[in-house]
């Protein structure tokens, strides 16, 4: 089902990954976001983004394992747990996060 | 019920043209995420999945070369190259990309994945698999 973002409609998958990732926007995300129930703040922002820089440096979304490990080395131990990550994002962290990033569907994700 | 096996992966082929360096690379990630003990084999021309500067521009591929480097971060941290096959193909230790890992008994200091071993060396470390994949 496509979402509408700023007057464009944009692909996506059944389900509900973008079709298309340089059609990811700042609004892209608040709008994939709301879909999941989710508002988003600054924790959430940090770690969309920290999943941006890391598909780009290794073009793959990484596994929720490797993203508490890396989460914790970069934004500090408090926040480099599964507890903090799943309540920011309830449904699966990867899952939702790496939704709303714009990325395809973690490796690993079963 | 967690038994943890000795996967390795024997990668043979060149990176581009067939399926199977992608496939291997996915599963491998797979694999490390159920926690097994996974190494990765590089014979033959498989050897140029992990040469240095990849351009896949002109062939309309994606390049996915800069993924082996994530290997260590899915705590994938032996990587073995033949050495007849290095040789054989004019190729050098610092012709392939320097994939590391973090070693978290040691402080998490950086450590090479790969490893140049020979022929029959990587026969040695073969008969210690419980499973291995041919890619």
């Amino acid at each position: 089902m496509p979402i509408e973002v700023g007057g464009k409609s944009l692909e996506t998958d059944e389900e509900g990954y973008l079709a298309n990732l340089s059609e990811w926007s700042e609004e892209a995300a608040t709008a994939l976001a709301e879909a999941e129930g989710i508002d988003m703040s600054t924790n959430h922002w940090e770690v969309v983004n920290f999943l941006r820089e890391y598909y780009e440096e290794y073009q793959i979304a990484p596994a929720v394992r490797v993203l508490t490990k890396a989460i914790g080395k970069k934004l500090g131990k408090d926040k480099g747990n599964s507890k903090y990550l799943y309540e920011l994002f309830p449904y699966g962290p990867a899952k939702q996060a790496c939704k709303i990033a714009g990325l395809p569907k973690p490796t690993g994700c079963v | 019920m967690s038994v943890t096996k000795k996967l390795m992966y024997i990668n043979r082929r060149a990176p581009y043209g067939t399926i199977y360096a992608w496939e291997s690379l996915e599963v491998v990630l797979i694999g490390a995420a159920f926690e097994q003990d996974v190494s990765m084999a590089f014979i033959d021309d498989g050897i140029y999945q992990l040469l240095k500067g990849q351009d896949t521009n002109d062939i309309g591929m994606k390049n996915f070369s800069p993924t082996y480097s994530a290997l260590g971060d899915f705590e994938v941290t032996q990587i073995f190259v033949e050495k007849e096959s290095l040789e054989a193909r004019g190729l050098a230790l610092d012709d392939l990309m320097h994939l590391t890992y973090e070693d978290e008994d040691e402080d998490y200091a950086e450590k090479d994945s790969i490893k140049v071993v020979s022929s029959s060396e990587l026969a040695d470390i073969m008969e210690q698999q419980d499973v291995l994949y041919n890619f």
